[in-house]
């Protein structure tokens, strides 16, 4: 009976899970324990989690203490929440997926960490990921690679595969994720999940280990737009700490997801088609889907028209030079001397030390983006790569100003394919980059971006679109985002996401 | 290995010497450049034990982020407009990149192509009162590294040592560095120029207020470059910068050693490493330090971390509204002022003793007073030790000890015994009149015993006294002045020994 109604507890979406305990209904024990049950069930399949937290159920009977004193407490008091190990946790291992910071527990917690406890979230633990958030498909985790819920012989997306995972498999309702190139969208779109990468400057990076600073942001995964909206609420906003982030106030993103969804039609929304995205590289059934996706819209009053961004052609390369060049300097601090590992034998000097230690604590794919940044970064080779780079954001951006000219919200497959097996791109970097092809442009531009279900696959796996705005109009995407979640699972007679086959660890 | 050396005025007349400098100065502001950590150049936290000055930014943890200190913005802005400079209408920090265990991210935020303030001019005046303008082609703004103290070895470097300590308190203390065009026509000046020009930044610096700007503490440190060209070469030559040059006397016999150690390289016809070289106070001799070389690859790059930086003008203006006059403005108003005489001025000002004169004139001493101590008895004694002046005692105590001896509390020659504890680090004045037990005798009757005791002594002496020979109180007076082991007042006591001597 308990062990059923556990079950039923994780299989609800995180706004209905928190409405239960604003009521009273649920305490956040159970709530909580239902999860780390979950977690205990599925866990040694999927491998969302790299490390669960042992305090979780203490955390989550404080909250229960202070309701039932009667205080007023964040409408998402008392829910479980997975966290991307790329943030900082205060008792918490933070490695980035890294062997090189294993075992690391930060002094501090990251903003939207300390937001999330201040709201009174409970930290279920932290998520898998590639290795400092440097893949598409969390294979390059140094603590073995995450598996789709959906097939478990198949990648469930990275960087954060862990978090979208988490979702899908019902061990978390709410995860937060961060997106350099498509590290919270992709994910979602190959597990039939919700996520959201922000606007540029909207949540704080303060306590996120840092990829690429010009392009990280953080944001919200789950499994209905409501449940990001309201994630997005909490740890957006303003942080001195973090000198890139906007002093704005931003309207309530969940009451814009409420609105989409009961308007239930898109009548009068421009709706631009991104050319450049819909073509090349994209599989036959995710073009299926998406025309299918572009006439629900139509159907429901949008007025979709075709945009052109020709400069998109550039963005891969621009990006994986910007990206490793900012990786190249913001990982040189992994030098054994203050923190994390040290690989040394007697009589060695300090550079042999950190270069020991650099050499056993980074995996492939880190060393070779590192190389690559060294390279494009040096004296002589800075304006043709690193510079031309820069122009070439310079040109999207003006693409993306363009495109929004004619359209209130861009759309486009949020990946090119389903879910690919595991190892299948492994040995071919460049296949693995250009996977990123539909999500990159957003991290160029600062713009933000959504990933959300649009359907299965011709192999019965999700396929994921993505909404884009223009710069600082995150609500346009939660209203259209909600509006078009809300018609699809008309469609489907509910969300993707409740549709995954059931795991084995379920079914015992 | 001795480096061989060219006469210094044969130097001249064969070389042209060129320099350069940068000047690092270490701002006193509460907290850290990028962060909130306190600040070790302040001096609330200079006695702070290693690594208690830190949070996640000096120590590079992941995650940390830096975010600019407005007041250092401010002290950098007021520093460029005292030094000349067009003040950047927007400016970026940059990134540095290398691996050094000192440097917490392994890189710098510092500035690159875009500084905040840029081409200005110093106007320096030299002992002989000529004025040189030096040619400011930047003042930018970056954070310091944390301090390598190097254990095992023989030289306290980092070749040889067993292992090295890191103390990261120092790491993100705000620093401008000021970086001059090619100084040329210094000449015969080459030194005193070097000289002059760091006593100017640091009298801008104290003038402005956002720093000690004690060079011996670090807040002050330069770096010199000399280059030698042939007489009538255009080209120029290949320069070497010298560090670790913490003293302006240092600054002045650093130019000059490698003006003429460059000399007896380039006549025998050799070539001048391009390189950094150690300047060593003891031997007073460079050494070479690491290979420099203009393709040093810092892999530059704009900090992604911090929004472009774009001072309003208001600000800039406000901040030239409350400029300090000028130093050489400040000179002329000070030597008016005090009422010295030329020859006392420039004794003074030669001494490099002006700010310290002044230091101890504004804590309350009169301003002949507090020129004697300085360039009487504590430039002796810095003479000495072969040290600065300023090293030796705090400019309040100076003014304290002045205190004591104008209400009778001290003679001159107790308040040397007293300077002497001062600078022993016995603690203030008072502290060492104190423990030592130093106090002038003023009790009236323990004088008067002591006075009636050596005249019944010397009785041949009181004789003469009393015949009107009044000179010859003074073997009296030396007795009584023994006995009260020199803690008496001596005019006092001629006063005593006149008057018992006759009664």
């Amino acid at each position: 009976m308990e062990q059923a109604q556990s079950g039923d507890l994780t299989r609800l979406a995180g706004h209905e899970l928190a409405a239960l305990l604003r009521s009273g209904e649920v305490s956040s024990v159970e709530a909580t324990q239902a999860h780390l049950d979950r977690i205990a069930e599925v866990d040694g399949d999927v491998h969302a989690f790299l490390h669960v937290n042992e305090a979780a159920l203490e955390q989550a009977r404080a909250i229960d203490e202070r309701r039932a004193a009667g205080e007023e407490l964040h409408e998402l008091a008392g829910a479980p929440v997975a966290i991307k190990d790329v943030l900082c946790t205060v008792g918490m291992p933070s490695t980035a997926g890294s062997r090189i910071l294993e075992g690391w527990i930060p002094p501090y917690d990251a903003t939207v960490v300390a937001r999330l406890g201040h709201a009174g979230l409970v930290a279920l633990g932290k998520t898998n990921m590639d290795e400092f958030a440097m893949g598409s498909s969390t294979e390059h985790s140094a603590y073995g690679p995450t598996r789709n819920p959906w097939d478990l012989e198949r990648i469930p997306g990275g960087s954060g595969g862990g978090s979208a995972a988490a979702v899908a498999a019902f061990e978390a309702p709410f995860a937060l994720g961060s997106d350099t190139g498509g590290s919270i969208r992709q994910p979602a779109a190959v597990t039939g999940t919700v996520g959201m990468k922000p606007t540029y400057g909207g949540v704080s990076r303060y306590g996120a280990i840092a990829l690429a600073s010009s392009l990280d942001q953080v944001g919200p995964v789950t499994r209905t737009v409501l449940d990001s909206a309201l994630i997005h609420d909490v740890i957006g906003g303003h942080d001195p700490l973090d000198s890139t982030s906007l002093e704005r106030e931003w309207p309530s993103f969940a009451a814009a997801a409420r609105e989409g969804a009961s308007r239930g039609d898109l009548a009068g929304v421009r709706v631009g088609v991104v050319k450049e995205l819909d073509s090349e590289g994209i599989a036959a059934d995710v073009q299926a889907r998406f025309q299918e996706t572009v006439r629900v819209l139509t159907d429901a009053g949008a007025e979709v028209v075709e945009v052109s961004c020709p400069s998109f052609a550039y963005s891969v390369a621009a990006y994986y030079l910007i990206l490793p060049a900012e990786a190249s300097s913001n990982l040189a601090r992994f030098d054994s001397v203050r923190f994390g590992l040290r690989v040394e034998q007697a009589g060695q000097t300090v550079e042999d030390v950190m270069a020991a230690t650099r050499e056993v604590g980074f995996g492939t794919e880190v060393k070779r983006r590192i190389i690559l940044g060294t390279y494009a970064l040096s004296a002589g080779y800075y304006d043709a790569y690193y510079g031309s780079a820069q122009k070439v954001r310079t040109l999207i951006q003006r693409d993306f100003d363009a495109a929004f000219e004619q359209a209130d919200i861009l759309i486009s497959p949020a990946a090119p394919t389903t879910a690919f097996k595991l190892s299948e791109k492994l040995d071919d970097p460049l296949a693995m980059y250009v996977n990123d092809i539909t999500t990159i442009p957003a991290n160029l531009a600062g713009i933000p971006g959504m990933g959300l279900p649009m359907g299965l696959g011709d192999d019965g796996l999700p396929v994921g679109l993505q909404l884009l705005a223009p710069m600082f109009e995150d609500e346009r995407l939660y209203r259209a985002g909600a509006a078009i979640e809300a018609l699809l699972a008309q469609r489907w007679g509910g969300i993707l996401a409740t549709k995954a086959p059931e795991l084995a660890g379920g079914a015992r | 290995m001795k480096d061989k050396l060219m006469d210094f005025d044969e130097a001249l007349e064969r070389f042209e010497p060129v320099l350069g400098f940068e000047v690092h100065v270490e701002l006193g502001t509460r907290t850290k450049m990028f962060s909130a950590a306190p600040n070790p150049a302040h001096p609330d936290f200079h006695d702070a034990a290693p690594n208690t000055l830190v949070d996640p930014l000096s120590l590079g943890l992941p995650g940390s982020l830096p975010v600019v200190n407005a007041e250092a913005v401010r002290y950098s802005i007021s520093l460029g407009l005292a030094l000349g400079c067009e003040i950047a209408q927007s400016c970026r920090f940059a990134r540095k990149n290398y691996f050094y265990p000192d440097t917490p991210k392994n890189y710098q935020i510092s500035q690159y192509d875009e500084p905040i303030a840029f081409d200005g001019a110093v106007e320096i005046e030299l002992a002989d009162g000529r004025q040189v303008s030096i040619p400011i082609e930047r003042a930018h703004m970056e954070e310091d590294a944390g301090k390598l103290t190097h254990v095992g070895g023989s030289t306290g470097r980092i070749q040889g040592a067993e292992y090295s300590l890191v103390d990261y308190n120092r790491a993100g203390v705000p620093l401008v560095e000021i970086v001059t065009k090619p100084i040329f026509g210094a000449e015969h000046d080459a030194p005193e120029i070097a000289k002059r020009y760091v006593a100017a930044i640091r009298d801008i610096v104290l003038s402005l207020g956002i720093s000690e700007a004690r060079m011996e503490r670090g807040n002050l440190r330069c770096d010199a470059n000399v280059s030698l060209r042939p007489r009538g070469q255009e080209a120029l030559g290949t320069r070497t910068e010298t560090k670790n040059v913490n003293s302006l006397r240092s600054v002045e016999r650093a130019v000059r050693y490698e003006i003429q150690r460059q000399a007896a390289i380039l006549a025998a016809g050799g070539t001048i490493v391009q390189e950094t070289r150690h300047w060593h106070e003891d031997t007073g001799a460079t050494s070479p330090g690491r290979p420099k070389s203009d393709a040093d690859d810092y892999r530059y790059f704009p900090e992604p971390d911090l929004l472009p930086l774009a001072p309003s003008r208001a600000l800039v203006e406000e901040l030239r509204s409350q400029l300090p006059e000028q130093p050489v403005a400040h000179r002329r108003r000070l030597k008016a002022e005090w009422g010295f005489t030329d020859l006392e001025f420039q004794d003074v000002v030669n001494g490099d003793m002006l700010h310290l004169v002044e230091a101890t004139v504004v804590a309350g001493a009169a301003p002949q007073a507090a020129r004697k101590w300085w360039t009487g008895e504590i430039a002796r004694l810095a003479n000495e030790q072969g040290v600065e002046a300023s090293s030796l005692v705090e400019p309040e105590h100076v003014a304290q000890l002045q205190a004591l001896v104008d209400e009778g509390a001290l003679t001159d020659r107790l308040a040397r015994q007293v300077l002497e504890g001062v600078i022993a680090g016995e603690g203030a004045p008072a502290e060492v009149v104190e423990a030592r037990g130093l106090k002038v005798v003023t009790d009236e009757s323990a004088l008067v015993a002591a006075v009636d005791e050596a005249l019944a002594s010397q009785p041949d002496v009181l004789q003469k006294i009393r015949d009107g020979k009044v000179q010859a109180a003074g073997a009296v007076i030396g007795a009584v002045m023994k006995a009260m082991r020199g803690q008496a007042d001596a005019a006092r006591v001629r006063e005593i020994v006149l008057q018992r001597a006759v009664d």
